[in-house]
């Protein structure tokens, strides 16, 4: 651990990953409050790996037909909403469509980014990290962008709070009430498309959906208002996301997957906390109605 | 299963005579002219002519798939109606719901949602021009609703940890928040116990006497002691004052159910 620290003060690399790793989870407070009690995770899934399609894509062009603008980061994003609004029409238009179309663009995705990272010549490598993460690679021009979608997916997330909770809660309810709950739904479907592309690049595209739902439904356990399960999901993404940096920094492990094994642990250890005090209470008041 | 159409069109030409009354200057809370439905191809509802005057209790009755909740729908503008008309106070229902406060049968919102009572009530103040948060007075209508229902001191629990009938008046508060001018109620006592029943029935009752109410039910008990207007629906749809409901009308309406609905409620014997 002191390892760690000390590196951090040195490393540049590191600090910018720590960075990513906060911004990121801010996003997934945010937006995975949305995503779990919407029940949207499949769809997270799905655009995620669509992802792969954008960033290899990007990659290809750039290195390949000399389009040096062309970031893989910028791919990531146009995909993302691209498939976010995809996935939204057929949802709303043809509802039984909807796992299907899903499903469909989840492969398809994978192997579009597949076939273009293996026609860019010598970046074969490239395909792991994008697949599982690479959080040391953040460069500060990325950092940069991670910050700017970060802005815009936290501040939309918290300006339309009230509109999202009511569409997610009951959305026919919402509909009378006058609010444009497609709109809004296609409007949240791209929020989280974008925190989709700010996860991915500490943890991959892979492990998305972990870190999505993970330390939200760990916080939900908690959590009074939706306020209240952004917050604390925040927090607790932060910490898995910075342990998992620390942890994996000296025995050299990959931090995506360490972050992700953390997260998991942390909600498992949630969870059982839960049941077991909820056994505790059932018995407590037996032994009263026993004795009263 | 036939309807006795007949019988129930001399009720209607009536009830038709009984509403033209010339102090009527303003015009009913709704108003169904020629109405039909259809569910891809499949009739639900035929030509339905209806009124709801200001001040009603309507109850919507009629068997199982007979088309109450398609009727309920067309008038909160859920559906649009194949051919004909509706009006919700006095316009398109998509214009004039917001000024209508809607309780669905049940919601089918998700027990482990994170939110307060007094948070959900909230969500009938919300509009369709954008403020991004609750006004004072949103607040006071919310506070003031939950009041309405007896629930005031449950504001701050979470909506997920109350019983189905506290969760149901929960929702008639949603509705009251926005302080509409008539409450529609699907079925809100289908999942809850008699006792439950009752204080739903008695707290829509009181509520009637400054809201207009269209109510569906299967409790023709209810209907006979507190409602003003039957509105029986199967397929076609026919008006009743409650005076002329008779154990014949119920009958056609309900077929052999008639028997198994009386002796549930028991209260059968003075319809």
């Amino acid at each position: 651990m002191m390892e760690f620290i000390q590196a951090l003060q040195n490393s540049p690399l590191l600090q910018h990953a720590l960075i990513a790793g906060i911004l990121a989870s801010i996003a997934c407070g945010v937006i995975g409050t949305y995503v779990v009690v919407r029940r949207m995770t499949f769809m997270a899934g799905g655009i995620a790996h669509c992802v792969l399609g954008g960033l290899g894509a990007a990659l290809y062009l750039q290195k390949a037909h000399g389009l040096t603008w062309l970031q893989p980061m910028y791919g990531a994003v146009a995909v993302a909403v691209a498939a976010a609004l995809v996935i939204g029409y057929v949802s709303l238009h043809a509802r039984s469509r909807a796992d299907t179309i899903i499903g469909a663009l989840w492969a398809l995705g994978v192997a579009a980014g597949v076939l273009f990272i293996y026609q860019t010549p010598g970046y074969e490598t490239d395909l792991m990290s994008y697949l599982f993460g690479n959080i040391v690679l953040v460069s500060t021009s990325n950092l940069y962008l991670l910050l700017v979608l970060d802005a815009v997916v936290v501040v939309v997330g918290l300006v339309f709070c009230n509109q999202f909770t009511a569409v997610c809660f009951d959305e026919e309810f919402a509909a009378i009430r006058g609010l444009r709950t497609r709109t809004y739904y296609l409007l949240l479907l791209c929020l989280m498309a974008l925190t989709v592309v700010l996860l991915m690049s500490v943890v991959g595209v892979v492990m998305v959906i972990a870190l999505l739902t993970l330390p939200v439904a760990a916080a939900g356990r908690f959590s009074r208002s939706i306020l209240q399960m952004m917050a604390i999901s925040t927090l607790i993404s932060s910490a898995c996301t910075t342990a998992g940096l620390a942890a994996s920094y000296g025995p050299g492990l990959p931090p995506g997957a360490t972050i992700i094994v953390l997260a998991g642990a942390f909600y498992l250890a949630v969870a059982i906390t839960a049941r077991l005090a909820r056994v505790r209470r059932l018995r407590a008041s037996l032994r009263r109605a026993a004795s009263g | 299963m036939t309807f006795g159409r007949k019988q129930c069109t001399m009720a209607a030409l009536r009830e038709n005579l009984d509403t033209a009354a010339p102090d009527e200057t303003a015009q009913p809370i709704v108003r169904f002219s020629g109405v039909s439905f259809a569910y891809n191809g499949t009739p639900v509802l035929t030509d339905v002519n209806l009124t709801v005057e200001a001040g009603d209790f309507a109850c919507v009755v009629g068997p199982n798939g007979g088309g109450k909740t398609t009727l309920i729908k067309l008038m909160m503008g859920l559906l649009e109606p194949n051919r004909g008309s509706v009006l919700l106070l006095g316009r398109p229902p998509a214009h004039s719901r917001v000024r209508a406060g809607y309780v669905p049968q049940q919601c089918d919102c998700d027990p482990a949602f994170p939110i307060k009572v007094r948070d959900v009530v909230l969500m009938g103040r919300l509009r369709a021009a954008f403020r991004p948060r609750y006004s004072k007075d949103d607040k006071a209508a919310a506070d003031e609703a939950l009041r309405d229902v007896e629930l005031y001191p449950l504001r701050n629990r979470l909506f997920g940890e109350l019983s189905g009938g506290e969760r149901q008046r929960v929702l008639i508060a949603r509705a009251l928040a926005a302080r509409p001018e008539i409450l529609i109620l699907d079925e809100p006592t289908a999942h809850v116990d008699i006792a439950v029943q009752k204080d739903l029935h008695a707290l829509l009752r009181d509520l009637n006497r400054r809201i207009t109410i269209v109510l569906i039910t299967h409790d023709l008990g209810f209907v006979s002691s507190y409602v003003n207007q039957v509105i029986c629906v199967n397929r076609s749809v026919v008006k009743h004052p409650t005076s002329r409901i008779t154990g014949e009308i119920i009958a056609e309406m309900y077929g052999t159910d008639v028997r198994m609905v009386r002796h549930d409620h028991g209260g059968g014997g003075h319809l």
